[in-house]
């Protein structure tokens, strides 16, 4: 038998094998009514929420700056959705291999954990399009808030949340990997956690002298500064999107050292080999 | 070049040893089999052989490569079938087989799918969900999906634990074909002592993360002056007698 080349099995084939990963999933998202219908289904229902909440104070606080400020609180639902819908999305993606108990299968496959992370992130695309496309045009038609009047700066907040939801999502699945499925609480408590200090709904002055800082570490604060901005003043938000950046980087960095020490911790104790028993 | 080498590997958890120093080598073309009973060792090692669990020392070459070094590279050269792993319940046979051919780069995805349904009698149930198959039907798909890649090393974890005897024969007999064809070398845990005399060019035998004897199925057996390879496992595993001197 002829020595192996391992040089032409290592070079090529990465696209394929997150292709492979995507495909895994979307054929199981396509293939369940249920799981499209709930994909769809809290964003939609948080837009129908905040969309009534923003007539009635749009009503109470005329056409002023006030009355401005809460004409973007549909607006602002959808792009924290684009959040919470990525970062789940990932997670979710992850866990999904984790409760079918294939992940054992992919950790000795030729698929590298930034090939599988990747595959993920893909995945977590195609979930928050599908689940804030129903969304996003009933908040046009019904509730007159078209998050695309944002302008091209849309692209670059929703790409700032996607990123830090994939980073917060890349260290739970990490949390998933030493700790095992207990763990999982985490893909959704933290969205949840968060959500008070990225002043989704209210600028960040609002929230406490000691709190501010921290919420500044936050992109997802970053985002919503940008957005009000635009929504206000029409003025493009440069300075909250290289905050954001940066921000994003640096803890999507973060995260990816950590899911990688957690992947060694889960390696040591031998616990890929029993997670989703 | 020898299918897989291993050195002094140790694991342990805590304050107990699960695999304290092991050393074998597994040749090409043929099959090594891994005996013990429960706590043994055996999934422990065939998990670092995988890089699912790292050791604490010694070394692990397959195919004359370290896997601390080049195991991402080697993977595309292995497979492996085991109990402890199932492939996803709601997709079908067909979409679970075409997923592994191109997670393993295989040329031709989908002919392969149709050949290895054909080899493995899959044809019936290759677009029903693989949650709603029998465990026999479940434990040939674990197969078709281990030999998807055609693997230089094939790693099986009891492969056919869950089979009719008739279908473990067939198993058998398919896993003979393919070792000749091929010239592939089998790593092998089982239980199933029959199946290790029929299949096993090579015994380990491991006891508390030891492997304490060795050879091949009619070497074990007339060390320890046994019939049958059920004997000198329930001997070793209950220190009943030691094994005649080796002359």
């Amino acid at each position: 038998m002829s020595p192996v080349d391992i040089a032409s099995s290592a070079s090529g084939g990465a696209t394929r094998r997150i292709g492979a990963l995507v495909l895994r999933h979307w054929r199981l998202v396509s293939g369940s009514w249920p799981r499209l219908i709930d994909l769809a289904y809290w964003p939609t229902m948080q837009i129908i929420l905040w969309g009534f909440v923003q007539l009635h104070f749009q009503a109470l606080a005329g056409h002023g700056l006030a009355g401005a400020a809460v004409g973007g609180l549909v607006s602002a639902a959808i792009i924290w959705e684009a959040y919470f819908r990525s970062q789940n999305g990932f997670a979710i993606g992850f866990l999904e291999e984790v409760w079918s108990r294939n992940l054992g299968h992919l950790m000795v496959s030729p698929l590298r954990p930034w090939e599988f992370v990747s595959g993920l992130i893909v995945i977590s695309i195609i979930k928050t399009v599908i689940g804030l496309l129903p969304a996003t045009i009933l908040a046009a038609l019904v509730f007159h808030a078209n998050v695309l009047e944002v302008g091209p700066a849309l692209a670059l907040l929703y790409l700032g949340l996607a990123v830090f939801g994939w980073s917060v999502g890349l260290f739970c699945c990490g949390l998933v990997l030493r700790f095992g499925q207990g763990a999982e609480v985490f893909a959704w408590a933290v969205a949840l956690a968060l959500a008070p200090f990225s002043a989704i709904y209210y600028p960040i002055s609002v929230l406490p002298d000691w709190i501010e800082p921290l919420a500044r570490l936050l992109p997802t604060a970053h985002v919503f500064e940008g957005l009000r901005a635009i929504l206000l003043t029409h003025a493009f938000p440069a300075q909250s999107l290289l905050w954001v950046l940066v921000l994003n980087v640096l803890w999507f960095g973060c995260a990816a050292f950590a899911f990688s020490k957690l992947l060694d911790g889960a390696r040591e104790r031998g616990s890929l080999v029993s997670i989703g028993e | 070049m020898h299918a897989i080498a291993v050195e002094k590997l140790a694991k342990r958890y805590g304050k107990a040893m699960a695999v304290d120093g092991v050393d074998f080598i597994a040749p090409m073309g043929q099959t090594t089999a891994l005996l013990g009973g429960n706590g043994a060792g055996k999934t422990t090692t065939i998990a670092m052989i995988l890089g699912l669990v790292k050791p604490n020392g010694g070394t692990i070459c397959v195919l004359d490569h370290d896997i601390a070094k080049d195991g991402a590279k080697m993977r595309a050269f292995m497979n492996f079938q085991s109990p402890y792993v199932n492939l996803p319940r709601r997709l079908s046979v067909r979409h679970n087989l075409e997923v592994y051919a191109n997670l393993y780069g295989v040329p031709h995805a989908m002919a392969r799918v149709e050949k290895l349904a054909a080899d493995l009698r899959l044809e019936a149930f290759l677009d029903r969900p693989t949650g709603s198959l029998s465990a026999g039907q479940t434990t040939r798909v674990s197969l078709a999906k281990a030999l998807i890649n055609e693997p230089r090393v094939l790693l099986l974890d009891e492969p056919t634990a869950s089979l009719d005897p008739d279908t473990a024969d067939w198993v058998r007999t398919l896993l003979e074909e393919y070792q000749a064809r091929t010239g592939a070398a089998i790593f092998l845990a089982s239980h199933h002592m029959a199946e290790v005399e029929r299949l096993a060019t090579q015994v380990l035998m491991m006891k508390e993360g030891r492997i304490v004897d060795r050879g091949t199925p009619p070497q074990l057996l007339a060390r320890y002056g046994r019939t049958d390879l059920e004997e000198v496992f329930l001997d070793i595993a209950r220190d009943r007698r030691q094994a005649e001197p080796v002359t």
